[in-house]
This record gives structure tokens, C-alpha cells and sequence, in this order.
């Protein structure tokens, strides 16, 4: 440890507390990564403040030593948005854990950003409301990471995005100003920052404070289960479904693939078939019942071998915890897998299903598909053994030539887990040149000296307009540990 | 005297827009022009950029539930082309024969629908932006999940015009209920309507749509859906209020309240609506149940926005006042002028306008 460092260390010490400062590097391996594993970089150190005013210090240091730091919330995210940058610290949000207040009559919930996803909705289920964006790791994710992220979720498909429920927020700026975005009240006067905020992946600054719409819980909830002898079938019920002018909560969808790892790992009793179709409805009970009767009748024109509604709420949670567990489950079939996250126009489904099929033969690799039928968002997982050599690098490139069919289809690279490390190259892909530079300029506006998880989400940075001043050595380029990023 | 100018496609919006921007004249963007009086009037205007010759519907991939639209589509003709196969763009603005699709996204115009199916904010999921400097950008895409990149589409979305023009927008769609019916109730005051609606608001209803007139001082309800779910909702608000079959008119209040010499339109809690309305006195107001509302004013509208701001929301004048129309920008302002600066560093784009003089 050199003597500017330690020097820092004392710093971000005298902020935080003994308790709230990780530098041992054996410590620090915890936070080299998230749920992206295999990019790896540590961090100088992990700072773990417990207020808006430590969060604001400690970003203070970073504008002023010029010090990248990544926010990071539980860590679960696929897309390496929470993977540290060399020479950086990680702000980690997760002693940020309070629900600073309900209030009910307004269907609002005001939440640090260290908050479990779930405990929102554990917090006013009393009353029966919840909190709508579900995604699947939303037992241990928190909201701060849901707003990096704009997290979706099955249910995403009738109820919206994160940014759907995100009514304002409280945020540290790069250069440790403390603003307020969006308002308690709707439409407040002016930009829309919050909108740009939420999914940012942490690139413009770090919540502190999040006010939460919750949801009165439907009356009804229903969920049938539907087999087809292939995918495609399933695929043209979902388009049935939809023609008819059905709304539902969530409509996902299992390969035979899928269907074998949930089965192996949580016993849904899902029907082993091709293409299994999970169709969740909720509203007022007389409504829901009209329209199951439509959907059921739609599944059985299309061909659907065996349809099943979840007679319970228990058996109704099984069905889901099956399709939550599903990624997870993969390990039951296959030593390895890589998770994609693309998305299509719902109706170019069965070509890039076929696709995906046939490259699959090509390559000699199984996928299973497992999707988020209504919207389009596809999660195809491409299974392979990183013993058998070659068959890695074989699988991510198999995995990316899926996200380019997505991008030639009309859709996008990425529907819920980010860009973060992983995709940033496939962007300009995605997007034309003009494009990036045009949301790089939001980026200049919140960060001119690219402090806030820079290197994320964009290729190639964007030199802000205005001049950042004289170019001041880092303290750890001085000391020869970091080079100038 | 101002140039109007009709591009006919996005790449000549950007060159106008260019070319306007190197001369140092001030451009104003026009939809329809039913909301120019909307904002601070502009500190001046050299050239008007019309939207008119946009005005196609790209694509309506129905079956995908989206559509591509240009920006000087009127919301009506849209709204005609998408019934042809039973959808909608689920928001009711403000004079949708005239409306464009680039004048409700740049106004941020919501109605009653908006307690169900959210703000354009969350119905708009791509969009083409011409800037000062020339640049045409896309942000967003096609489909409706979609957390590629930044997001654009909602940054624009209520910046009046102050970034870049709208040139093209994608929206996701919504189907057009089989069934509809309003009821009504009577209440005798403010706070009874409020304690109704927060009531509806608590209740497991799927209701579309709740608003308060003080006119008729009368809570209106919107269901859509199933004739079987209607009937079950319709029993359910008989046990709340005296609920009668209403007018579908009924949701027409919010434009009735043209013309008037001050309408403004104000943003509270909606445990806050009764004591706002008690306080303000309106001539005639439109309470949704989502806590925006609209009001036709007498007397000192900085009075009336004092009201408002103190119990942290806003009241903004949407007709011609001798204040500014929008109040208190709150702290993010810097953020705003940052972004400001980076779309339009010479302030070309309806300078003085918008919010905080931008």
C-alpha cells in the first residue's frame, strides 16, 4: 500500500467508519464481480455508507481525486453494470436498507436504495398492495439496483418497467450535489431526468432515496398452463391471445429444454412437452373468469395437448417458482450456461426460434429457451461443458450470434439485464454512430469527467464539450498502481 | 415576420434546423398548433419548423401491438388507423383532431386514461429526434422491453420542443375495450368526492378512469372490459355511492374548461385534492384521482401557485398569464441547463419557454 493511497484510505475512513470501508484484498474479492462472473477487476477499496450525507462525502473525494467509482446494490445483475473499474472504488448501497414511509392513501412508498426488492411488497402485502416489477432474483436484488437497471420481470408485460413506479428519487451526483428528480406530486415542471435516470445503469449518479408507486393487489389471480408439441404452437396461441384483445398479467413461455431443468429442480409438475405456455390473469374476479374461459379455448384451437389452471394459490406459486428458478436450474442439466438476455417483435418468434434451432445443430451446443412470450423479451441459455475445449469460447460466440438475429429482427439487445461490460460492443450494433453520441450528451450533462461507472453501457466515450479543467494526475497514476482511464 | 418552413422528411428537419443554428435564428417546432400558447411565450421566433408534411403512419404492426408514427400525425387520424384493428394508443389528449403525435409528446398532454395505462412516458418506446446541429437520432427501438441504451424517448417527452424536434415516435398499443360504461355519482362536496375516490383507489375495481367535477360536483368512473366484469364492478361502486349510468361526456370536462381567461393546470397528492380545491376556489375544476387536475382561475394566479407549491406540487398556467407558466423548476435546474447546453448550447429551440427561462 503506497502512501497516497493510505492517505485516502484515512479519508474515506474518517467519512465511514471502520465498519464502512473493505481494502484487505481479500475482502475486496467478493465485489471483483456481480452476477456477470467472468469479468473480474478489483477495486482500490468498497465503501458501505449508511446516509445520503456519507454517500454524498465520499463521491466528493472521488470528484476531486478524479476516482471512478461503481454504486453496487446486491450484486446480482447479468450484465456486469456492478463489475468495478481498475483503480476505482465500489460504493456499495447495501447498508442504505431503510423504508423511510408508507403512506397508503397515495399508493406511495419512499425506500433507501439498499431495500430488497421483495420487502416492499412484504412491507404493504398487510394491506394488500405490492410492489409490480418482479424480477427474478428479487429476493436478495435491491431497488437501487432496480433503477440502475429499469428491472423488469414477468408481470412487467400488464403492470410496466421499474421506471413505471419510480415517482422521484433522491440523487448524489458526480460531483456530489444532492438533487431531487421527478416529484412526490405527478408531472412536476420540467426535464424528465428521473425517466433518464431510471436504467441508466448508474452512469449518472447514485439514488439515495426512492419513491416507490405501489399496487393494489387484484381481487383475482389465475394461471393456466398450456402444453404444445412445439414452441412454435405455443407461439401462435400467445398471438391468439393477443388478437383477441387480452391483456394478461405475464405470458412466459418453456422450451422441453427448460421444462426438464425447472422440473429437476424444484418438482413444478410442469407437462413435459415442446412448448409450454404459463398464462397468469388478475383483475376482478368475474372478469378474469370471463377471459380464462377465452384463453383456455384459444390454447385448445391452437392445439394445446393439456391445459391446467393452478387450483390453488400454493399451486399457483409452484408454477412460478418452476419458471423463476428456471436459469438457476440449467446447472441441473449441464456443468455450464451462458444467460442471454434479447428481445424480438413477439411475432418473429418462430423464425428465430428456427434459427436458434438450427444453430444449435451447427454448433453441436444445446439452448434452452425460456421467454417472456408477451413482450418479446427472449432468455435462450446455451448450454456447454467449459471442460470440453473450445466449447466456451464456442457458446459465447453462438450466444452473441443470437443477439445479432434480435437486432436484425427489429429488436434489442438487451430487454432487462443491461449493457453494462457485457454488451457494450454489440451497442453500436444496435444503434448508428449519431445515435450513441445523442445519449453520450446526457452523459456529458450529469458527468462531464466520466467519474460514475464510466466505461459502461457505451463503446467508446464521449468527450464532454465543456472543459474539465486542467488534467491533474490521479493519485494512484502518481503512485504507478493506475493507469489513466 | 417568421419563415415557416414544412420539411418533408427527418433528414431536412435536421437541416433546418442546422442551417438555422449556424445563422443564429431562433426556431420554434408546430405540431398542429393547438397548445402555442402553452409555455412562456418564445423570446422570439425567425423560423417555424411545421411538422405537417410528417404525417405518416409508418407502420402499425398490429399484431405486435406497436406503431411508427411521424410526428404531424393528428392523434385523431392515428387513433383511426389503429381502430382498424381493434387497438389504441390508450391516451385521451386535448383536441385530437388537431393534436399531433409531436405536440402531446412535446406537451406531455395526458387525460383521464392515464390512471390505468400510465403517461406518454410509458406508452412511447422509441423515437427519431432532429438537433440544432444537424444530428438525427434514434433512441429506443421497436419493441416494447427494451433497456438498450439511455432513454431518450421519455427525456423528450413534456421538453417542449427546447432539445430537438420530434420527427417519428414508436408507441405500444393497447386493444380497445369490448365493452365500456361510465357512471356517476353526485357528492355533495370536495372533500366527500375525495374520500370516494381514494376509497375506488383502495378498492380491488379495475376501473380505467376516476375524476371529480366540481361543476356537477359529480365523481365520474370509467370500466372497460368484459360486459360480465362490468356488471360485478358496477355492483361493487353501488355499495360505495350512489353511482347512476353516466355520459361517456363526462370526459370531455377537462376541454369544456376552454376558453377562460386563466386555466392552469395543477399537480397534488391525492389526499391533497379537497383541501387544494377548498383553498384555490376555482371557477370550474377537473380533479383526476391520480391528483392532476385542471382549473379555470380568478384572481392572482402567483397566489394560487403559492397554494399548490407549498404542498409540494405545481400549478402550471397553460393559458397566456402576465407570470411564468411553469413555477418552481426545483434543484435539479443545473442538470437541466446541463442538458440544455449539450442539445442546444445557442438556446435556438424555443428560447425562454420552457422552465426556469430555458
Amino acid at each position: 500500500m503506497t502512501a497516497v493511497s493510505s492517505q485516502l484510505l484515512d479519508e474515506f475512513r474518517a467519512v465511514l467508519g471502520e465498519r464502512g470501508l473493505i481494502s484487505s484484498p481479500a475482502e475486496l474479492r467478493t465485489y471483483e464481480c456481480d452476477g456477470l462472473t467472468n469479468f473480474r477487476v478489483a477495486p482500490i477499496a468498497v465503501l458501505l455508507p449508511t446516509s445520503t450525507a456519507e454517500v454524498q462525502d465520499v463521491v466528493r473525494i472521488c470528484h476531486r481525486e478524479r476516482i471512478p467509482f461503481v454504486a453496487r446494490g446486491s450484486g446480482t445483475g447479468l450484465s456486469g453494470g456492478a463489475l468495478p473499474i481498475a483503480g476505482g472504488v465500489v460504493i456499495s448501497l447495501a447498508r442504505m436498507k431503510r423504508i423511510l414511509d408508507v403512506d397508503f392513501a397515495n399508493q406511495r412508498v419512499v425506500v433507501e436504495p439498499g431495500v430488497i426488492n421483495l420487502e416492499v411488497t412484504g412491507r404493504v402485502a398487510p394491506n394488500n398492495y405490492f410492489y409490480a416489477p418482479d424480477p427474478s432474483s428479487q429476493s436478495v436484488c435491491t431497488i437501487g439496483g432496480n433503477v440502475a437497471e429499469n428491472s423488469g420481470g414477468a408481470h412487467c408485460l400488464k403492470y410496466g418497467f421499474t421506471t413505471t413506479h419510480v415517482l422521484a428519487m433522491e440523487v448524489v451526483l458526480p460531483n456530489g450535489d444532492v438533487v431531487n428528480l421527478g416529484s412526490n406530486a405527478l408531472d412536476a415542471p420540467g426535464y424528465d431526468l428521473s425517466g433518464v435516470f431510471v436504467g441508466a445503469e448508474g452512469t449518472l449518479g447514485i439514488a439515495t432515496k426512492v419513491t416507490l408507486r405501489i399496487v393494489k393487489r387484484p381481487e383475482q389471480i389465475q394461471t393456466l398452463l398450456a402444453a404444445f408439441p412445439t414452441a412454435n404452437e405455443a407461439g401462435t396461441a400467445v398471438s391468439g391471445i393477443i388478437a383477441a384483445g387480452i391483456v394478461p398479467a405475464a405470458i412466459e413461455m418453456m422450451d422441453s429444454l427448460s421444462i426438464q431443468a425447472a422440473e429437476a429442480a424444484v418438482h413444478a409438475n410442469y407437462p413435459m412437452c415442446g412448448g409450454l405456455l404459463l398464462v397468469e390473469l388478475d383483475g376482478p374476479t368475474a372478469e378474469v373468469e370471463a377471459l380464462m374461459a377465452q384463453v383456455n379455448k384459444i390454447c385448445t384451437d391452437h392445439g394445446a395437448s393439456e391445459i391446467r389452471v393452478a387450483q390453488s394459490e400454493g399451486e399457483r406459486m409452484v408454477v412460478w417458482k418452476g419458471r423463476k428458478a428456471a436459469f438457476a436450474a440449467m446447472g441441473r442439466i449441464s456443468p455450464n450456461y451462458i444467460v442471454q438476455d434479447g428481445v424480438i417483435p413477439r411475432t418473429a418468434l418462430p423464425e428465430v426460434l428456427d434459427e436458434i434451432e438450427r444453430m444449435s445443430r451447427e454448433t453441436g451446443l444445446r439452448v434452452a429457451n425460456v421467454f417472456h412470450a408477451g413482450d418479446g423479451n427472449l432468455h435462450p441459455l446455451v448450454l456447454y461443458d467449459r471442460r470440453i475445449e473450445g466449447q466456451e469460447h464456442a457458446a459465447e460466440k453462438f450466444s452473441e450470434a443470437i443477439l445479432q438475429l434480435c437486432i436484425d429482427k427489429g429488436g434489442s439487445i438487451t430487454g432487462e439485464h443491461g449493457v453494462g461490460e457485457e454488451k457494450k460492443h454489440m451497442m453500436p450494433k444496435m444503434y448508428a454512430e449519431p445515435d450513441l453520441e445523442t445519449m453520450q450528451r446526457v452523459r456529458c450533462a450529469f458527468d462531464p469527467l466520466h467519474l460514475s461507472n464510466p466505461t459502461k453501457v457505451f463503446p467508446r466515450p464521449r468527450l464532454c464539450g465543456e472543459a474539465p479543467g486542467e488534467y491533474k494526475p490521479h493519485p494512484l497514476e502518481q503512485a504507478g498502481i493506475a493507469e489513466r482511464f | 415576420m417568421s419563415e415557416i418552413v414544412e420539411p418533408k422528411t427527418a433528414r431536412e428537419v435536421a437541416d433546418k434546423l442546422a442551417d438555422a443554428n449556424a445563422r443564429g435564428r431562433l426556431v420554434s417546432p408546430r405540431g398542429g398548433g393547438s397548445k402555442l400558447d402553452w409555455g412562456n411565450p418564445p423570446a422570439r421566433t425567425d423560423v417555424v419548423v411545421s411538422t405537417a408534411a410528417l404525417n405518416r403512419v409508418v407502420e402499425h404492426a398490429w399484431a405486435d401491438m406497436t406503431v411508427t408514427v411521424e410526428a404531424g400525425c393528428t392523434v385523431a387520424r392515428l387513433q383511426e388507423t389503429l381502430a382498424q384493428h381493434g387497438q389504441r394508443l390508450a391516451i385521451d389528449v386535448l383536441w385530437p383532431e388537431r393534436a399531433t403525435i409531436g405536440g402531446i409528446l412535446a406537451t406531455n398532454d395526458s387525460g383521464v386514461l392515464r390512471l390505468r395505462f400510465g403517461s406518454l412516458r410509458d406508452l412511447v418506446i422509441g423515437m427519431t429526434v432532429a438537433l440544432p446541429d444537424g444530428t438525427l437520432a434514434m433512441s429506443g427501438g421497436k419493441v416494447v422491453k427494451n433497456v438498450a441504451g439511455y432513454d431518450l424517448p421519455k427525456l423528450m417527452t413534456g421538453a417542449l420542443g427546447t432539445l430537438g424536434v420530434i420527427t417519428q415516435a414508436v408507441f405500444r398499443l393497447h386493444p380497445i375495450p369490448h365493452h365500456t360504461r361510465t357512471l356517476t355519482a353526485q357528492l355533495p362536496n370536495a372533500e366527500a368526492a375525495q374520500k370516494l375516490m381514494i376509497a375506488i383507489q383502495d378498492s380491488q375495481l379495475a376501473h380505467s378512469a376516476l375524476q371529480f367535477r366540481t361543476d356537477a360536483s359529480s365523481v365520474d368512473v370509467l370500466l372497460e372490459g368484459t360486459e360480465a366484469g362490468i356488471q360485478a364492478q358496477q355492483a361493487t361502486l353501488a355499495t360505495m355511492a350512489a353511482f347512476t349510468e353516466g355520459s361517456a361526456t363526462s370526459w370531455n370536462a377537462r376541454q369544456e374548461l376552454w376558453p377562460a381567461e386563466t386555466i392552469a393546470k395543477i399537480s397534488v397528492l391525492p389526499s391533497q385534492i379537497a383541501e387544494t380545491l377548498q383553498q384555490l376556489n376555482p371557477t370550474r375544476a377537473v380533479m383526476q384521482a391520480t391528483g392532476i387536475g385542471h382549473v379555470t382561475l380568478t384572481g392572482d394566479p402567483a397566489a394560487a401557485r403559492h397554494i399548490v407549491e407549498v404542498k409540494g406540487g405545481s400549478l402550471v398556467l397553460l393559458t397566456p398569464s402576465s407570470i411564468d407558466a411553469w413555477g418552481n423548476p426545483g434543484d435539479a435546474l443545473p442538470v437541466m441547463r446541463a442538458v440544455k447546453q449539450q442539445f442546444d448550447p445557442n438556446a435556438i429551440l424555443n428560447r425562454g419557454r420552457y422552465v426556469g427561462g430555458l
